[in-house]
C-alpha cells in the first residue's frame, strides 16, 4: 500500500499532464494540476523546515562533530521564522490601519528587513563574492595543457576572458571595426564562439538531456523505475 | 623563483585577486574614468525590444535572484524598470524566488520612486510579489493570474488594481523581462511561458555562468540576452546614449552636468555596469597571468622528471 498508491500518484499526476499538452479539451486538467504543485510546493517548505529541525537537534543531541554550528542554524533559523511568521515590529499599512499586522514583513526599519539587510545579504553576497578567489586559486593549480583538447580549452578560455573586457577591443583595434577582418577582432570572435561553437554544443546536450529525460519519465509514470519511492516494505 | 612559484602559497593568489579588484574600484570612484562600451547585437536587441514597443506596453517583470548574485543582475535590474518607466511602459513585477521581492523592493525604492515621482502605484507599475512553486508558478499565470495572485503584495485585491484590470495571464503581456541567476529562471520561462505560447516575446538578463545556456534559446525564443556584468555596461550603454539627459546628474539649478567633451555625467547608480567592468578587466588579466604561470611550472617539471 505505501509503495502503490504513490505510484498511482505518480502516475495519474503525470498523464494528466500529458494529455493537457495535446488536446484542448484536458487543457483545464493541466491548470488544475499545476495548482496542485504550487500548493504542494508551499507545503514542502515546512516539511524542509521540519526537516531541518530534525537533523540538527539530533546533532546537537549527539554532540556530533560540530555541533555548534548546528546551534547558530537553528537559532537563525528560529529567530528569522519568528520574526517573519509572527510579522514583529510591522507596522499597520496605510489600507487598513486598524489592522496591527496589517503593515508588510519587509518593512523598512523593521525587524525583518534589519535581519535581511545586515544578515542575509552580507552573508550571502560575501560566500558568492569569495567564489572569484578560489576560481583564481583553481586556475593556477589546476588548468594545464596536458593534451590537444586542453590547449584548445585554454585557447577559447583565453579568447572569451579578453573578448568579455575592453582588453579584447583594445588588442585588436589595429583591425577595422567594418573591415574584411573585423571577424577576427577579439569582441567579435567571443561572440561567434559563444553564438556557433557553444549553442551548437549546447543544443546537442539539450536535446540529449530531454530525450533521457522522456524515457526516464515513462519509466517513472508506468512504474518500471520505483527508485523514487526509496527501499521499504510494500 | 621557480620554487616559490611552485609552492606558492595560495593566500598570495586571494592577495592579489583582492588587489586586482580594490585598486579599480577605487581608481575608477576617485576619478570617474571608465572603460568604453561597444553595444553587440544581443544587447541591442534587449534595447529595441523595449525601445521599440508604443508608451504604455504592458511589460512584465521577474527578478529571479537573490543578494548572492546581486553585484552581476542588479545593474540590468536597474536599467530594465528605468528603461521601461522612461518609455512610459505599465511595469508588472513579480519574483520567483522567495528574496525576490527584496530585489523588486530596492527597485521600486531606488528609481521609480526616486526618479518617476509622477509615477503612481497601481496605474503605472504593481508589485505582484513571491510566489512558491519555481516553474508551476508559470504554467498557472500563464493562462489565468488570478488563479496564484489574487492580490498584490500590498494586500489589495487583483481586481481593485487599475492596470490589471484588463490583464486576465501572461499572454496579454507585450513583454516579458526576466533577471534571472539560476532556476527558476529564464530557462522556465522560456519553457513553460515563451515555447507554448510564441506569440510572446522575451528577452532577459542573467549570471555569466548561464549565459552560453541560454544561447540556443536565441533568437526565436529569446529576443535579446544580457550576459552578466559586461551585458549590463553596454545596455547601459545604450540607454544612457538615448536618455541621457534626464539620466545625469544635476547641478544646483537643476540642470544637467555636462563634462569638458559636452557629454552628460550619468548619476552613479546608473553606470554601475560599466564601472564595474574595471575591476573585471584586471581580474581576468590576473587570472590570464596565473594560467600561464601555472602552465609554464608544469612544463619545467616535466621536462626536470624526463632529464631524471
Amino acid at each position: 500500500m505505501k509503495r502503490t498508491i504513490p505510484l498511482f500518484i505518480t502516475a495519474i499526476g503525470g498523464f494528466v499532464l500529458i494529455a493537457a499538452v495535446f488536446s484542448g479539451y484536458t487543457q483545464s486538467w493541466g491548470e488544475v494540476a499545476a495548482i496542485w504543485f504550487d500548493v504542494l510546493a508551499a507545503i514542502a517548505f515546512i516539511l524542509g523546515g521540519g526537516n531541518l529541525m530534525k537533523i540538527h537537534l539530533r546533532k546537537i543531541s549527539d554532540r556530533g562533530a560540530g555541533w555548534a554550528y548546528s546551534v547558530v542554524t537553528l537559532i537563525a533559523f528560529l529567530a528569522t521564522l519568528i520574526i517573519g511568521l509572527g510579522k514583529i515590529g510591522v507596522n499597520p499599512s496605510e489600507q487598513f490601519p486598524e489592522y496591527g499586522m496589517s503593515g508588510s514583513y519587509r518593512e523598512v526599519g523593521g525587524p525583518f528587513w534589519w535581519l535581511y539587510e545586515y544578515a542575509f545579504k552580507p552573508l550571502t553576497a560575501t560566500m558568492f563574492a569569495m567564489l572569484a578567489f578560489y576560481v583564481a586559486s583553481a586556475a593556477f593549480r589546476a588548468f594545464r595543457a596536458k593534451n590537444l583538447e586542453a590547449m584548445l580549452l585554454l585557447g577559447t578560455a583565453f579568447i572569451i576572458l579578453l573578448g568579455r573586457t575592453y582588453a579584447g577591443v583594445w588588442l585588436t583595434s589595429f583591425l577595422a571595426p567594418d573591415g574584411p577582418l573585423s571577424g577576427l577582432r577579439l569582441e567579435n570572435v567571443t561572440v561567434t564562439i559563444m553564438k556557433v561553437f557553444n549553442t551548437a554544443g549546447n543544443r546537442a546536450i539539450m536535446i540529449g538531456i530531454a530525450l533521457g529525460i522522456a524515457s526516464t519519465s515513462l519509466k517513472v509514470l508506468l512504474g518500471v523505475d520505483r527508485s523514487y519511492l526509496g527501499g521499504g516494505e510494500e | 623563483m621557480y620554487e616559490f612559484l611552485r609552492d606558492l602559497d595560495r593566500r598570495w593568489i586571494f592577495l592579489m585577486m583582492f588587489l586586482c579588484v580594490a585598486v579599480p574600484i577605487i581608481v575608477i570612484g576617485l576619478t570617474g574614468e571608465t572603460f568604453p562600451e561597444e553595444p553587440t547585437d544581443l544587447a541591442r536587441a534587449v534595447f529595441h525590444a523595449i525601445d521599440d514597443m508604443p508608451s504604455g506596453s504592458k511589460v512584465l517583470l521577474s527578478y529571479d535572484y537573490d543578494p548572492a548574485s546581486e553585484g552581476e543582475l542588479s545593474p540590468m535590474a536597474t536599467m530594465f524598470a528605468y528603461h521601461c518607466a522612461a518609455k512610459g511602459h505599465k511595469m508588472y513585477f513579480m519574483a520567483l524566488w522567495p528574496v525576490g521581492p527584496q530585489m523588486v523592493d530596492d527597485t521600486i525604492e531606488n528609481i521609480l520612486k526616486r526618479d518617476f515621482p509622477n509615477l503612481e502605484y497601481g496605474e503605472d507599475y504593481v508589485n505582484l510579489g513571491y510566489k512558491s512553486g519555481y516553474e508551476g508558478v508559470i504554467k498557472v499565470i500563464i493562462t489565468d493570474f488570478t488563479e496564484l495572485y489574487t492580490t498584490d503584495t500590498r494586500g489589495t485585491p487583483w481586481s481593485a488594481i487599475p492596470m490589471c484590470e484588463d490583464v486576465e495571464s501572461v499572454q496579454d503581456m507585450d513583454l516579458l523581462i526576466n533577471v534571472s541567476a539560476g532556476y527558476a529562471g529564464t530557462k522556465e520561462w522560456v519553457q513553460y511561458a515563451v515555447t507554448p505560447y510564441p506569440k510572446l516575446r522575451m528577452v532577459a538578463g542573467c549570471t555569466g555562468v548561464q549565459a552560453p545556456l541560454l544561447y540556443p534559446y536565441i533568437p526565436q525564443q529569446l529576443h535579446g540576452l544580457l550576459g552578466a556584468i559586461k551585458g549590463a555596461a553596454e545596455y547601459e550603454a545604450l540607454v544612457t546614449a538615448k536618455y541621457g539627459e534626464q539620466m545625469a546628474r544635476r547641478d544646483a539649478d537643476g540642470n544637467p552636468v555636462v563634462d569638458e567633451e559636452g557629454n552628460y555625467v550619468i548619476r552613479g547608480k546608473y553606470t554601475e555596469g560599466i564601472r564595474r567592468m574595471g575591476p573585471q578587466l584586471v581580474a581576468h588579466l590576473l587570472m590570464i597571468v596565473l594560467i600561464i604561470l601555472g602552465n609554464v611550472i608544469y612544463f619545467i617539471e616535466k621536462r626536470r622528471e624526463r632529464r631524471r
